[in-house]
């Protein structure tokens, strides 16, 4: 049976299901939040139909452009940490036997289905004072004595890392898996070293895997809404945890929006540099 | 690569994914409530507590039940719609596929935010039930990049020759697309099943206040202070996920659900 444009309005039955489910609950959820980003907020957590732009207005503040600028800066170091631990990585992994590759791939899935409160929770626990890893160290006789690592800077960072690890691999697998292996071959047979392979024919082969990757682990990044607040102090919060923090412990449900809101504008904005990426890189 | 090099490197990586893993192992077997690694004593007491304090059996149950009801109707929804766009020529028809992928590129916050002000406007919130259609939603896109993978990989001439030998559309789909299609949709579930035990964020803004799943439990929990069970149910979920993957990659083919192959058709 060959693919064939719907006949009957009975073809398009099929599709009524799942349209009026996605539009419903997702696309009307949508435009409930772009609505509420621009209602008035009123004490006590509620807030009427409006159209004003406070809640927008509120951006222009110094605080606001410290947090926007915070939750930047971490998530390009999330992600340029994680490309680059994973690349190798990946690499070696496409380059094993099959059977291995499962299991890795298993364990990967595993954990970045994990909730980010597990990850927190392991994290905190293994940075704490009681139960970290600073005992090992100290049972080594490296450290004097056990102290607490988070909260932390490198907490926040070192949790975040381990939760988007796993999402890099599983970006890159599929271009490096298609690469292919007679462009390294050629390059040992030529005379180079494997390191000098790898980082003069396979690294430049994937300029824009590369590139697109570091914008959706940067992404994925920017997501992440409970590791700051566990690992991290008040001031290593991100924009999702402010978002979070507005939304439930402070009801501003307008401000929560248009912060949301802004959250998706820059969101969308990055997915289209990552198409344009994708599309160069077809091209070259 | 050197093999020395390889095998140092993913001896690192692999100590860098399990070590949280093996401290949290290691203290959930502590014998008395104490936050200690490595462990005090033995018990495994602290699995027993999932299931004997009401509080967590509560928890997990809501979980469970969450995870079971939103997976199936995120393959309820992603079915119909990826076996349209496999059968028929509706350029246009790719926009839900768009919307479908589109919640789980999203930062989770947006669509936790879009619910809570979605559900709360239509006078629903709180209710149980909102939570499955939020999951339901969110975790969409993945059944339907397992089954639009699925259907890629039907051969056509085999429903070419159903359809000759006179076989009407309900008896095609039912004897030749189902079974073939059948190993994307166990995937499909499994993978969403998986992430809504998990799911923190969306499951908090709907039903937050209302009902506590395991990681709103546990979430709850962390603020008060510290017990060992959640530290034996983060060993729980770690194992679950690992079985449930494990189980799709025995039966299915991962690597080309990860999208290894998806170059080889072309």
């Amino acid at each position: 049976m060959r693919r064939e444009p719907p006949q009957t309005l009975g073809d398009y039955l099929p599709l009524l299901f799942p349209a009026a489910m996605l539009t419903i609950f997702f696309v009307v959820p949508f435009g409930t939040m772009i609505a509420v980003s621009f209602f008035q907020r009123q004490q006590g957590g509620f807030y009427t139909p409006a159209f004003v732009f406070d809640n927008y207005a509120r951006f222009l503040s110094v605080f606001f452009g410290g947090v926007l600028g915070f939750s930047l800066m971490l998530a390009i170091i999330v992600a340029i940490c994680c490309v680059v631990l994973a690349l190798p990585f990946t690499y070696m992994l496409t380059r094993m036997a099959r059977k291995v590759q499962v299991v890795w791939l298993v364990a990967l899935l595993s954990i970045l289905s994990l909730s980010e409160v597990i990850i927190g929770f392991a994290w905190s626990t293994l940075f704490s004072r009681t139960a970290g890893i600073t005992n090992i160290l100290v049972a080594l006789g490296i450290m004097a004595e056990a102290k607490a690592l988070t909260p932390s800077f490198g907490a926040v960072l070192t949790g975040m890392v381990y939760q988007a690890f796993p999402y890099t691999v599983l970006v890159l697998f599929p271009a490096l898996v298609r690469l292919d292996p007679t462009l390294t071959e050629a390059a040992r047979t030529l005379g180079a070293s494997p390191l000098k392979a790898f980082f003069t024919v396979v690294v430049p082969a994937l300029r824009n895997t590369i590139t697109a990757t570091l914008i959706m682990v940067f992404i994925f990044a920017l997501g992440s809404y409970l590791l700051p607040q566990l690992l991290g102090r008040p001031q290593h919060w991100t924009l999702s945890v402010l978002i979070t923090d507005q939304a439930i412990y402070q009801s501003n449900m307008p401000f929560a929006a248009a912060m949301a809101v802004f959250l998706v504008l820059v969101t969308l904005g990055l997915v289209a540099l990552t198409v344009i990426a994708g599309r160069k890189g077809e091209a070259a | 690569m050197t093999s020395i090099f390889r095998k140092a490197y993913f001896f690192l990586i692999g100590l860098f994914l399990s070590l949280p893993l093996i401290v949290v192992a290691g203290v959930s077997v502590n014998q008395k409530q104490t936050l200690a690694f490595p462990p005090q004593g033995f018990s495994l007491s602290w699995y027993g507590e999932i299931f004997l304090n009401p509080e967590w059996r509560n928890a997990l149950f809501a979980s469970v039940t969450l995870a079971v009801l939103s997976a199936a109707l995120a393959v309820a929804i992603a079915l119909p719609l990826s076996w349209f766009l496999w059968r028929r020529i509706a350029p246009w028809a790719n926009i839900f596929q768009l919307l479908g992928v589109a919640p789980f590129t999203l930062p989770p916050v947006i669509t936790a935010l879009g619910m809570l002000t979605f559900w709360a406007t239509v006078g629903f919130y709180g209710q149980p039930w909102t939570a499955v259609v939020s999951h339901a939603i969110f975790f969409v896109t993945l059944p339907l990049v397992t089954l639009s993978l699925g259907f890629t990989s039907i051969d056509r001439s085999l429903v070419e020759a159903a359809s000759t030998m006179g076989a009407d559309e309900r008896t095609i789909f039912r004897t030749v697309v189902l079974p073939l299609i059948l190993p994307y949709i166990v995937s499909g579930y499994a993978f969403a099943f998986v992430l809504s035990l998990n799911e923190y964020i969306v499951a908090y803004m709907t039903v937050g206040f209302t009902v506590e799943t395991l990681p709103i439990k546990i979430f709850n929990a962390l603020r008060y202070g510290y017990t060992p069970t959640m530290a034996s149910v983060t060993v729980l979920f770690v194992t679950t996920a690992a079985v449930i993957f494990g189980l799709v990659a025995r039966f299915g083919d991962l690597p080309k659900l990860l999208g290894a192959m998806s170059s080889d058709g072309k």
